[in-house]
């Protein structure tokens, strides 16, 4: 095999299952193509229904077959039972060497494993987690699994590198026309918007609800032009306690209270925390942290935001409803409270994944943000982030908008305990790379925040003496210190099983098989 | 005057005093970044008896290896009357942390016995004599009747309470506003004033209970306590935001050391402020406000 060095210095071979790959160049290249896909052309005539008996009867009328890709979105999280029951019925009807692409694999999906083993699900193009990813990891996988970005995943399939024979959309409700929204029925999750690029783009479009309600359903996230299918089940298709949470909960713990303070320092640092600004919050513990001591800060200052982007939590909504944001632009709904303000707040609004991060569109939302805060399983000297395995080179997440935040964001921050356990999270190089260092502007852990040389907040950033600045070499030291060295070096063979992708659709890094 | 090594005084300040058990690794491996004033690396009532040895060892080993930044570095070793003393003195003495708390400290003796054997240590080490500072807790009746003695000692930087122990000892039941101390805490924060030593608080048991703190804080500030014992790291800002001085008390404070100042260069003998006599008593207590609105500052 033939390997290529990409612009950060990793090593890709120049095509992997008769696909050529593209080396990462830098961030803003791109597009490798010049226009975009255009799915086959479906109509339904006047009196004609779309309603279907089971979920059998819509593989065939979408004339899955071998070889074929069938998609869904995660907007069920761990409470997702659609993407299983799927797999059974398309491992029961004797298919087989089908590619998932999801816009996430949670840990409830563990049921498809035996598919990966058997070869009825051969390749996997999502972040993925849990059994999942450990038995990809462990190479039970025939082919490959590409691990995207929300952008990356809609650039894709807009730009036709992944064709979709058939999107299944678990609806929370949807009307017989195929009319779906996720703000009201009992699986209500907010958003849908990973699926509308499946909606869009895919072959054939499946909507399957357990309630199925009067036409027209209102509001309309997805509309009936791009369904053509709608089936309803009584067996379950999410766990609403899997969906949202009732409650999340901000953590408690000191060391991470301290991250999320220090994070709110550095925005106030950069000088971007004024009238506009515009943030991105997440769903964590840490996260939620920090978006309430903005929102104190925000409140003490009379400072008034242009949006927030969710992750839609309570505490982004709370902003909201403060006054402190014009609206929330909302890709993925994380609790009942946000679920309910989009459902009645007009400036509460839903947004595709195409429109939230998408880079090769007219414009997409992580371009507006001031700032973004996200996490990271290690950072190396370069400032580049893994997000997807583990110091023992086991893949555990995907990447989420990570990427895509990190790149449109004008000041990005990774917010990180220096150690997890006794491994340090500052390391030389990190085992692979989600997001390359030339997008990320500081990294704040709990003993002392490193800022990028060739951040544009250097200087600035530097010039705040109550901030405890340290170079990421001092911190990786620190850290080392602490656990008594780096982490050994996880034990690989040389067959790949992953590889993970820009969101312009070049290569950043490859995953190998890891040897136990 | 001549300086006496035991009897210098310690004005730093302890705002919050936070026990981290000594059998807990990843508290004391995180105890820098948690900002409080005072580390208490306890020995003595969070560690059960089988872990006296595993708490001791971890406790010594953390304060040679770590670096604790700005807080300062102190053990609750077990009592006087326990077979886990000298251990605990041997073991953690050479470290040379800046304190030592002793639990139910109830007779002068006890503190001089104390010194007695810290200043052998230190001597057997090659420590300079005096630096490691004890801070008694008083947790019985006794200890109370005897707490001018007590602060009287070589050594003593501040004296804690034990209000759980305490309350027990004289027979009370334990109140949300803390009356059954009242009396209790205000002789101890006068022998503790005599002497120019801090008196600090009792610990508020409910970790939950922010806005509880907050007013049990301000509480013990009002009568004269300079700390708070805390028992989560969720309570120091809570405490520290307590002890913040209000703008107005900060505005007064800068005159009143400003004017002080200035009578000392110019050689006069009596200073007024807003048309009030200042004497030496209002002036330190004016540093002190000026020292904890720079520490919140940090």
């Amino acid at each position: 095999m033939k390997f290529t060095a990409n612009k950060i210095g990793r090593k890709i071979p120049e095509e992997l299952f008769e696909k050529k790959l593209i080396p990462f160049q830098g961030k803003g290249k791109g597009p490798y193509k010049v226009r975009k896909y255009a799915p086959k052309i479906r109509m339904r005539r006047p009196g004609e229904q779309k309603i279907l008996s089971s979920i059998r009867e819509a593989i065939k009328a979408g004339e899955l077959t071998d070889g074929g890709t069938i998609s869904f979105h995660h907007h069920f999280r761990n409470g997702d039972f659609l993407l299983n029951m799927v797999c059974h019925e398309i491992a029961a009807m004797g298919l087989k060497d089908i590619r998932l692409v999801p816009s996430s694999i949670q840990g409830v999906h563990k049921e498809i494993l035996p598919y990966l083993e058997k070869g009825i699900i051969t390749e996997i193009n999502c972040g993925t987690s849990s059994v999942i990813a450990d038995a990809i990891s462990h190479g039970k996988m025939e082919r490959l699994l590409t691990i995207r970005s929300h952008g990356g995943r809609a650039r894709s399939i807009e730009n036709g590198d992944v064709e979709i024979d058939i999107a299944f959309i678990a609806a929370p409700t949807v009307d017989p026309y195929g009319n779906i929204n996720g703000v009201r029925g009992k699986n209500a999750c907010g958003s849908l918007g990973y699926a509308f690029p499946d909606a869009h783009f895919a072959n054939y479009v499946v909507a399957v609800t357990n309630d199925l309600v009067p036409f027209p359903n209102n509001p309309i996230s997805i509309s009936q032009d791009h369904v053509d299918a709608v089936v309803k089940t009584d067996k379950p298709i999410g766990d609403p306690k899997g969906i949202v949470s009732t409650t999340l909960r901000i953590t408690r713990d000191p060391k991470n209270l301290k991250i999320a303070h220090d994070c709110v320092e550095v925005i106030k640092a950069s000088g971007l925390l004024k009238e506009g600004f515009s943030y991105q919050s997440g769903a964590g513990g840490t996260a939620l942290a920090t978006t309430n001591f903005l929102r104190d800060y925000m409140k003490s200052k009379n400072i008034k935001g242009s949006f927030g982007m969710g992750g839609a939590t309570e505490a982004l909504v709370r902003m909201l409803e403060d006054g402190l944001f014009e609206a929330i632009l909302d890709v993925q709904t994380f609790d009942t409270y946000a679920v309910q303000s989009l459902l009645n707040n007009p400036r509460h609004i839903e947004i595709g994944a195409s429109q939230y991060a998408n880079p090769q569109t007219s414009g997409c939302a992580v371009n507006l943000l001031d700032t973004i805060i996200l996490g990271g399983t290690e950072v190396d000297l370069n400032f580049n982030v893994n997000t997807s395995t583990e110091s023992d080179g086991r893949i555990q997440w995907g990447m989420g908008g990570h990427q895509d935040t990190a790149e449109g964001a004008k000041l990005t921050i990774i917010a990180i305990p220096l150690l997890r356990g006794r491994i340090p999270i500052v390391v030389d190089n990190v085992v692979s790379v989600n997001t390359p260092g030339e997008n990320v502007d500081v990294v704040v852990t709990e003993r002392g925040i490193a800022v990028n040389p060739e951040s544009a907040f250097y200087d600035t950033l530097l010039k705040a003496k109550h901030l405890n600045i340290k170079t990421i070499e001092e911190l990786k030291r620190i850290a080392e210190d602490l656990a008594g060295g780096p982490p050994n070096q996880p034990k690989t063979t040389d067959r790949i099983v992953a590889i993970i992708e820009y969101r312009d659709g070049s290569v950043l890094d490859v995953i190998y098989q890891v040897a136990d | 005057m001549k300086k006496e090594p035991f009897k210098e005084k310690d004005d730093r300040l302890r705002r919050t005093r936070l026990y981290i058990p000594g059998n807990h690794p990843a508290m004391i491996q995180n105890a820098e970044i948690y900002g409080a004033d005072s580390l208490i690396f306890d020995l003595e009532d969070s560690i059960p008896l089988t872990e006296k040895d595993t708490a001791r060892i971890l406790v010594r080993n953390a304060i040679q290896a770590l670096n604790f930044g700005r807080s300062e570095v102190t053990v609750r070793i077990n009592g006087i009357n326990t077979p886990f003393l000298e251990k605990d003195l041997e073991a953690i003495v050479p470290t040379k942390p800046d304190g030592l708390l002793l639990p139910k400290a109830e007779t002068e003796e006890d503190i001089l016995f104390l010194h007695e054997r810290i200043t052998e240590l230190e001597k057997k080490h090659g420590l300079p004599v005096g630096k490691i500072r004890i801070m008694p807790i008083i947790e019985t009746a006794l200890g109370v009747v005897n707490v001018e003695k007590i602060v009287a000692a070589p050594r003593i930087a501040a004296v804690g309470i034990g209000g759980e122990d305490l309350t027990a000892d004289i027979g009370a039941i334990r109140t949300p506003d803390g009356r059954e101390l009242e009396y209790i805490s205000s002789k101890i924060i006068v022998a503790c004033a005599a002497y120019h030593i801090q008196a600090i608080d009792t610990v508020f048991a409910d970790i939950n209970d922010q806005e509880g703190l907050f007013q049990a804080t301000k509480r013990a500030i009002s009568r004269g306590f300079q700390g708070k014992s805390v028992i989560h790291p969720s309570q120091i800002e809570v405490v520290h935001r307590a002890f913040m001085p209000s703008e107005e008390e900060i505005e007064k404070a800068k005159r009143i050391v400003k004017a002080y100042r200035e009578s000392l260069k110019k050689g006069l003998g009596a200073v007024s402020v807003d048309g009030r006599m200042i004497d030496l008593p209002v002036v330190m207590r004016a540093e002190r406000i000026l020292k904890r609105a720079k520490a919140w500052k940090k």
